[in-house]
């Protein structure tokens, strides 16, 4: 896929709404499209972070190995969300294992390359670091939902 | 002494016998109640309530969960939660409960007219919610989109998950599951359900939302409506639960700051009463 | 057109006597176990000449005069509600079978006339009527209505204030505003018992045109009754700030005012049932040991007890503080919200009869010196 077509690929999503084209430009350079039919384990729980993701099409469901219940479901992604952080800081392991849930598409961003373009571009890496804080900021809150147990039954 | 089918003296507090038609077990401690009314009618709005008397033991408010139009019998969906709900819970068909009402400030759906329906249930808030569901599939040409949001603890916990998977099949409504906690074998959404919203196209400037769950759930997904979508507070409506011995405005328990919840709710504009769930013990 | 007489002690006893004979059941003020108590009353014999009661926070009790009174007190120590609605009052019994619920008869409504009542709890019954007035166009509390609508109300101007009064404050007294068939006012004149008595509706003129030897009053004996009106009204025990109160409390709901207030209350709820506002109520289950027969009993309630605001497993006001905030909230503010007034007439009894006299003037004093609107802590509240 030509990086023209990522780039408006990219520019339809929300998650980078507002970048500048040079740095569209960058990011796109470390893309590609990915498709994955349902069922998929797109990255396992303890494996080495090398990509980051963005869903374009498709659900994906972020699992926990827990001995006794097999693998827990702790939450699920959808279109426009962005996937793993894992790749973020060392020592770049996943802390759950992804796998898809219907046919999905997603671009996937090489770990590698993306962490050099933000060390040589701080602007870009300020840019990129504030968009995954407040994804990451609403995934707590929305986790911390989740433990609240709300619907739980009252005995 | 005299059999009343309608009470001889117009008292309010007279409850009217309903014949409980079927009982139906929903989900592990919920049941539906189906009541035939003594005259063959009953009419009500979607969001409205009734006290529901168990014989000697007592009294409790409960939501409608019927259609207004489509259902001839009247549907409560009671969770076991206290002595009069487990009474309720042990009644056979053929046997009576007590009926009082129907009481309280239905949802929106006049006022909703031309506008995107945002319907939102958090567990067994989907009961009430059910009858605004149907009159809007009913009226479907009075709305722009109608969309149905729907969160509980499991899948296990999914209260009208037919009817749920039913709407889901049709095109002229959106509905979306998510569940808090689930295991491999789930190919639904898991998250809170306020996760749900970012998933379904509405038009916030001209959406009525209509919410209903548990306290914290409402609160928080009316609070994602204003500050991600900048829906109004006017726009979103909640019902709202106390303790409640009358639901005709006279025993003073549900009173929430100024309102009474039985007659100046159950629901409520967020407007109206959002700003009272930051105070503690209201 | 009100209608004035003047009377001796003796017109009183006559005026007790016509309301028996229309078919009240005359309830008025006597003197039992050592407090002064409504209840029923025969002739003017029964009234508690030369009496009153010292009321001051937390503190009650009766003295003689030394002189010849018959409405020296103050305000009984329970208010009228009692008759109108019962503390408690069965609302249904009936009998479940196959085809229903056969329903047990109703006994009819007592006829009561209410004899001396004090202005503010004329005003009361206002404030009542309103609250239990119908819902669904119906009549939301089918008893009180039914023996609400029979009542004669015969009034008592007050000339005499007592230590926890504040009925000016209210504005509902010490003369009554209507509301009442018929006032009375006793004054000491010339070294007599003088009644003024004047009808305040039709039903009360008829009955005061029915009676024998009622006296036209003399200009001096209007003008001593106009006297003694002014100085009770300057003569009130206690003040309450009554202008832009309802604002200050909905925006005080976080002030720590309130936990200082739970330090002492007692959350005994006996401001609650001496009030003769404070509407609330529960419903009281009784089913048969065979199962067959079951009784609903409406029973006074009070926001103050834990279980009033119980909902799936745990009440929603937890501490005393939310329960007091909530108590006097409603009364002097969140009341207007509702109906139009204040749910406060005045009378003083929530003061006399708290344990620890905790004085509904004071703390409402209290959170208007203390008020936290400006502040970052004010923000929000009941508003």
């Amino acid at each position: 896929m030509d990086i023209d077509t990522l780039m408006t690929t990219l520019g339809e999503q929300s998650f980078f709404a507002g970048l500048r084209p040079e740095h569209m430009v960058v990011l796109a350079s470390t893309a590609e499209e990915v498709e994955y039919g349902g069922g998929v384990e797109i990255f396992e729980e303890g494996g080495h972070a090398d990509a980051a993701y963005l869903i374009l099409e498709g659900a994906v469901a972020l699992e926990l190995h827990v001995s006794h219940r097999a693998h827990h479901i702790v939450q699920t992604l959808h279109e426009g969300e962005v996937l793993g952080w894992g790749w973020l800081f060392p020592p770049h392991r996943w802390s759950f294992s992804a796998r898809t849930l219907e046919p999905t598409k997603v671009v996937r961003f090489d770990a590698v390359q993306l962490r050099a373009a933000w060390d040589s571009d701080c602007e870009l890496g300020y840019e990129m670091m504030k968009r995954f804080a407040e994804v990451m900021t609403s995934r707590l809150k929305a986790t911390r939902l989740q433990l609240v147990d709300f619907y739980g039954n009252t005995h | 002494m005299e059999t009343l089918t309608e009470p001889a003296v117009i008292d309010q507090m007279t409850p009217i016998p309903f014949k409980v038609q079927s009982v139906r077990e929903e989900l592990s401690h919920t049941f539906t109640l189906e009541l035939e009314p003594p005259n063959g009618d009953f009419s009500f709005q979607p969001g409205q309530f009734t006290m529901l008397y168990a014989f000697g033991i007592g009294e409790v408010p409960i939501s409608i969960s019927s259609s207004a139009t489509r259902e001839t019998t009247l549907l409560q969906t009671i969770r076991r939660t206290g002595a009069v709900t487990h009474a309720l819970g042990t009644l056979k068909s053929g046997d009576y409960v007590g009926i009082r009402g129907p009481y309280g400030r239905p949802w929106p759906m006049k006022e909703a007219k031309g506008r995107d329906l945002l319907i939102i249930g958090g567990g067994i808030g989907l009961a009430p919610l059910r009858p605004a569901i149907y009159h809007a599939l009913e009226n479907r040409a009075d709305y722009e989109r109608v969309v149905v949001l729907y969160g509980t603890r499991t899948p296990d916990d999914i209260l009208f998950e037919t009817e749920l998977r039913r709407w889901g099949d049709r095109t002229d409504i959106t509905t979306l599951i998510t569940v808090d906690a689930a295991d491999r074998g789930w190919y639904g959404a898991v998250g809170v359900v306020t996760r749900l919203i970012g998933r379904v196209g509405f038009d916030p400037l001209n959406t009525t939302a209509m919410v209903c769950g548990p306290e914290i759930m409402m609160t928080v997904t009316a609070e994602r409506l204003m500050e991600g979508y900048a829906v109004a507070p006017e726009n979103i409506y909640v019902t709202m639960e106390r303790n409640m011995k009358c639901g005709i405005g006279v025993c003073g328990h549900c009173q929430f700051g100024s309102k009474f919840i039985c007659t100046d709710g159950a629901v409520f504009s967020y407007k109206e009463v959002g700003h009272l769930f930051d105070i503690k013990g209201v | 057109m009100s209608e004035m007489y003047v009377s001796g002690q003796s017109g009183i006893g006559r005026l007790i006597q016509a309301l028996a004979e229309r078919g009240h059941r005359v309830i008025g003020p006597v003197v039992r176990n050592k407090a002064l108590v409504y209840d029923e009353i025969n002739g003017v014999e029964d009234l508690p000449k030369g009496w009153t009661d010292l009321q001051e926070p937390g503190r009650y009790r009766l003295e003689q005069r030394g002189d010849e009174k018959l409405f020296g007190y103050v305000v009984g120590s329970a208010s009228w509600k009692q008759f109108l609605n019962p503390p408690e009052t069965v609302l249904w019994s009936g009998t479940i079978n196959p085809e229903g619920f056969m329903t047990d008869p109703a006994p009819e409504p007592p006829k009561y006339a209410f004899f001396g009542v004090r202005p503010c709890e004329v005003a009361a019954l206002g404030v009542l009527d309103k609250v239990y007035a119908t819902s669904n166009g119906l009549p939301s509390m089918a008893g009180y209505s039914a023996i609400r609508e029979q009542a004669f109300i015969v009034a008592v101007n007050c000339v005499e204030p007592g230590g926890n009064c504040f009925c000016v404050s209210m504005d509902t007294g010490p003369t009554a505003r209507g509301g009442h068939d018929i006032v009375i006012t006793e004054i000491a004149h010339n070294g007599n018992m003088r009644y003024l008595i004047e009808s305040g509706t039709a039903a009360g003129a008829e009955v005061l045109d029915g009676m024998a030897n009622l006296e036209e009053p003399t200009k001096s004996e209007i003008e001593a009754r106009d006297y003694f009106l002014t100085e009770a009204a300057a003569a009130m025990g206690r003040t309450l700030e009554v202008d832009g109160l309802p604002e200050l409390l909905k925006g005080n709901a976080r002030n720590p005012r309130w936990d200082s207030i739970a330090d002492r209350c007692l959350a005994c709820a006996n401001c609650t049932m001496v009030c003769p506002t404070c509407f609330c109520n529960t419903v009281d289950d009784n089913l048969s040991l065979d199962g067959t027969h079951a009784t609903r009993t409406r029973k006074w309630d009070s926001c103050f007890t834990l279980g009033f605001s119980y909902m799936h497993g745990r009440p929603m006001r937890e501490g005393i503080g939310a329960r007091y905030r909530q108590w006097i909230t409603h009364k002097l503010a969140t009341w207007v919200d509702q109906f139009e007034e204040m749910g406060c007439v005045g009378c003083g009894r929530c003061i006399t009869w708290c344990p620890v006299g905790i004085d509904i003037t004071q703390e409402a004093a209290a959170i208007r010196r203390a008020d936290l609107r400006d502040t970052p802590i004010g923000i929000g509240g009941f508003v």
